[in-house]
């Protein structure tokens, strides 16, 4: 689902935020990915949803290479993969309902629809009563399942999620990572960023390490 | 859904269509919900976009309303076009037989089509009644009005050498202390009114390029407000248009208001200069009525606002909306 092919990241500062890197994500595959800060785990993230481009090498993502989609079809990949942020990027402005929302606007679905969707991510996450409120009046964890069911409202193949668990206490954070692990379950590729390394290495799941943007450990070459 | 739509239209011609009309549907009801959410985000900021608003009003209502006057001159002054009169001002001690006589024998020049005597006696009777200073003039010794002669060419009128010949012959008669040809100073306001027009038209360039600014800065204000707002759904997969959709109907908008209140600027405006305009006409004896916008050069006055709305936007949109990228 997911292959890097010896990709290389360098920043126009001239940093190696990535170096070489190889790796697989197989179809329905739940993999984590960990490293001291710096060493390059938003960097490939970032390649995955083409926010950057690799200075080197390929990324596939189910078979379409990256390097063939122009800056105008970028928005179509991005539909198809969610993404879940630290920071939770929610609209504050807007209710928990519209922004959970947002993904189908965009994709262009009928009212009728968005909302037997929303409420269904919503429900999922344990917010389905709070569809009202503005994201300022949840809790950091709940603002954090928000940014969860957004990411899979629009039934995505792969998601994507940069330390969901950032500043959560730790059983918040098992939460979370529980419900990434649910929706691996229902046949969600899943990629998560993480350095609770007590919390990921709990779980039975790949984990792949990164150090000073080499893959050091848990790379499944393509 | 996109994915399924593209699935769909592999399979076959007749689902392609519903795909199609899937597609066209989300369309329009993107536009639809840019146009309202812009209108909201306007008005639940009444104070600023009345502002925006009036700035681009006035901006607006100055040539326009400049456009409205000339055409209202034109009007006016397309009665007095041809045929061109001669007005004869008699001599003072002309006496009321001899400009009889005179006018008499006018008729009999090939160049002369018809005359009206108008008395000195009438002439002051008439400008009693009409001026309203009747009581001053009926105090006055003397008479200082003139017995004059208004002379007009024969049927189908003459052309401008014939009409100057005409002057000539008419101002060389013994009788006639000054003879004024009307046409003149109608040809005087037709080049003055060319030479406003053309005012106009570069005084309108001027200000619709100050409109496309002011919208074009204001929009990039709320580009730049929208910031965090344009990541997350360019973040999401929200294509370049879907991000530009409401900015651009935000400019619509601002045109369309300062349109609104430039219509209104100049109703207002034509409203107060109804009442002096028209007793000012009845004491020239015309049929003259002050013409406001209508309802065409209203809704003329609309498109253009939105059409400014949309270029000025469109302008900040290019250039600012691209440099946002997620990072
Ligand atoms: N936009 C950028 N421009 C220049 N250098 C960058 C940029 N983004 C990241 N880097 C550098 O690339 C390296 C990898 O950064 P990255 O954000 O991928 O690390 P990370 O593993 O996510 O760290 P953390 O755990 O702190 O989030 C760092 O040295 C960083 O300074
Ligand atoms: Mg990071």
């Amino acid at each position: 689902m997911i292959t890097f092919d010896r990709v290389s990241k360098r920043y126009p500062e001239g940093h190696d935020a990535l170096r070489e890197v190889s790796f697989h994500v197989e179809r329905n595959e739940m993999v984590f990915l960990t490293g001291h800060s710096g060493a390059g785990k938003s960097t490939l993230l970032k390649l995955i949803m083409l926010m950057e481009r690799p200075s080197r090498g390929q990324v596939l993502i189910n078979d379409q290479n990256l390097k063939d989609v122009s800056r105008r079809k970028i928005p179509h990949l991005r539909r198809q993969i969610g993404v879940v942020f630290q920071n939770h990027q929610l609209l504050f402005d807007r209710s928990i309902f519209a922004n959970v929302a947002l993904p189908l606007e965009i994709a262009g679905y009928q009212h009728r629809e968005i909302g037997r969707r929303v409420r269904a991510a919503l429900d999922k996450v344990g917010l389905l009563e709070r569809e009202g409120d503005l994201p300022v009046t949840l809790s950091g964890g709940e603002q954090q399942r928000v940014g969860i069911a957004r990411a899979v409202v629009n039934k995505p193949q792969v998601l994507l999620a940069d330390e969901p668990t950032g500043n959560l206490d730790p059983a918040l954070s098992s939460e979370i990572m529980h419900l990434f692990e649910a929706f691996n379950q229902v046949g969600v590729t899943v990629l998560v960023a993480s350095h609770d390394l007590s919390l990921i290495s709990r779980m039975q799941h790949r984990i792949m390490t990164l150090r000073g943007g080499n893959l050091i450990v848990g790379a499944s070459e393509p | 859904m996109k994915r399924r739509q593209t699935a769909e239209r592999r399979d076959g011609a007749s689902q392609s269509r519903t795909a199609w009309h899937a597609v066209l549907r989300s369309w329009v009801l993107h536009h639809q919900l840019s146009a309202t959410d812009s209108l909201h985000r306007l008005l639940g900021n009444p104070v600023s976009s009345l502002m925006t608003w009036f700035v681009i009003g006035i901006a607006l209502a100055m040539p326009v309303g400049m456009f409205v006057a000339l055409e209202n001159v034109r009007s006016v002054s397309a009665d007095w076009d041809s045929p061109a009169q001669v007005s004869l001002f008699l001599r003072p001690e002309i006496t009321l037989e001899a400009a009889q006589l005179l006018e008499q024998s006018l008729l009999q020049r090939p160049d002369v089509g018809a005359t009206r005597l108008i008395t000195r006696q009438a002439a002051l009777e008439e400008f009693q009644q009409l001026s309203g200073f009747g009581d001053v003039l009926a105090n006055l010794d003397d008479n200082p009005l003139p017995n004059l002669v208004v002379v007009s060419p024969p049927d189908g009128g003459l052309d401008g050498a014939a009409a100057e010949a005409m002057l000539a012959g008419l101002q060389a008669l013994p009788e006639v202390e000054n003879a004024i040809l009307d046409m003149e100073w109608v040809q005087r306001l037709n080049s003055l009114m060319q030479l406003s027009r053309r005012l106009v038209v570069s005084l309108g360039a001027l200000l619709s390029l100050g409109v496309l600014l002011v919208i074009g800065n204001t929009i990039r204000l709320a580009i730049e407000n929208r910031r965090q707002e344009i990541v997350i759904v360019k973040l999401v997969g929200g294509s370049d248009p879907f991000v530009r959709r409401p900015f651009l109907y935000t400019g619509i908008w601002y045109g369309f208001g300062g349109a609104l209140a430039s219509w209104l600027i100049i109703a207002v405006t034509l409203g107060w200069l109804r009442g002096p305009l028209s007793s000012l006409a009845v004491l020239y004896q015309s049929e003259f009525r002050l013409q406001g916008l209508g309802m065409e050069g209203g809704l003329a006055l609309l498109l253009l606002g939105g059409s400014l709305g949309l270029l000025g936007s469109w302008l900040a949109v290019a250039r600012h909306l691209r440099a946002i990228e997620p990072d």
